[in-house]
């Protein structure tokens, strides 16, 4: 991993042009330990939901980790683990395209047939 | 009696003294993560110890309270061992020294299991499910370390080097304790032996191991750690939350 991030404080200020005392370009370590997401199921039966994240050097550690992070109120009965970098995610920029038509077809909601009498909790 | 309410003191100290020491990563932990898992340690020594001092303040009688006990007393008063009373060092002895008191720590447990005292082997069979962590956590840093770089592995051999003097201490009986000692020090033996092992590290030989903070005799530190946590409670008695 080797991204470089830059920092600009007063509004977008290219760091060249910038002032010494604002320069500054962060570096991310490259000894760092990778980023974790933590899913966690509450209890018996339920899903497993996202919790959040961490850094651990390996699989191992990141199971403890969440166990001493997230789990300390006794949030879970079971702990999933993945590196983040093998979550991909949908494109914020494809939102219209993805997203919007679903809008207008309420008829993909089954919401149109008559239910018995004998079904109760729907 | 005497006896017994000695016994539990040492529980109580030597728990205490632990979470106290291990309270100092709060906020200085190598990584958010880790300064959190050592920080639980602490509590779960704490939860232990106050379990150890009401059952303690029971026994003795009013007007002695778990606080009394913890904070008005003096060092040669206490009775915890004294590997738990070392400064922290880096984070190889830190967690070296956790590994070996969890390790010491469930043998003995697991024997006051069958104590007379039914309060004693109550609180032990709360405390080793939250040990059992502690063994596991702990010893996945000694392997972490032992077999990690060379740095990593120079610094367990210090902590090593450091540290083992003061094991020695867990199997010497004082004169309050009926436990048996001997069987567990083999075992003790064995599982560190076993987790070296696996971390290429190499035991040391028998040497000449310290000793007498079960009974009063302290190194050193332990002043220094009282004058912190009792000077609250003896500059203003009584105070409360």
């Amino acid at each position: 991993m080797n991204i470089t991030t830059r920092k600009f404080y007063y509004g977008d200020i290219p760091e060249e042009s910038a002032g010494g005392a604002t320069s500054a370009i962060v570096k991310s370590n490259e000894t760092a330990w990778p980023l974790w997401e933590v899913f966690i199921r509450s209890k018996q039966g339920l899903d497993h939901k996202h919790a959040g994240s961490l850094h651990a050097a390996d699989a191992a550690m990141a199971i403890e980790n969440a166990r001493d992070v997230y789990t300390r109120r006794q949030e879970g009965v079971s702990l999933w683990v993945v590196e983040s970098k093998y979550i991909h995610a949908s494109n914020p920029d494809d939102a219209e395209s993805f997203y919007e038509p679903a809008a207008d077809k309420v008829y993909r909601h089954p919401s149109f047939y008559v239910l018995p009498d004998e079904i109760k909790h729907m | 009696m005497n006896q017994q309410i000695n016994f539990t003191l040492s529980l109580a100290d030597t728990t205490l003294i632990l979470a106290q020491r291990n309270s100092e990563w709060c906020a200085h932990g190598p990584i958010l993560e880790q300064d959190i898992a050592i920080t639980n340690i602490s509590l779960d020594l704490l939860g232990q110890a106050r379990n150890f001092y009401q059952h303690a303040a029971h026994l003795i009688g009013s007007p002695a309270t778990e606080d009394s006990l913890a904070y008005l007393r003096t060092e040669r008063e206490f009775k915890n061992l004294l590997i738990t009373e070392l400064p922290n060092g880096d984070w190889a002895q830190t967690i070296l020294r956790q590994f070996f008191f969890s390790v010491y720590q469930s043998l003995l447990y697991t024997q006051l299991l069958q104590s007379k005292d039914e309060q004693l082997a109550a609180i032990a069979e709360k405390s080793l499910k939250e040990i059992t962590y502690h063994i596991k956590w702990s010893s996945d840093w000694v392997i972490r370390l032992g077999d990690g770089t060379a740095e990593s592995q120079q610094r367990m051999y210090k902590a090593i080097e450091y540290l083992w003097m003061y094991t020695g201490e867990f199997f010497i009986p004082a004169d309050y304790e009926t436990t048996d000692l001997s069987a567990m020090e083999r075992e003790w033996s064995l599982k560190v032996k076993d987790v070296f092992e696996e971390a290429g590290l190499i035991m040391p030989e028998k040497i000449f191991m310290q000793q007498g903070g079960k009974t009063g005799n302290h190194t050193e530190h332990l002043g220094f750690i009282l004058a912190e946590m009792q000077s609250l409670q003896r500059t203003y008695p009584g105070a409360q939350w």
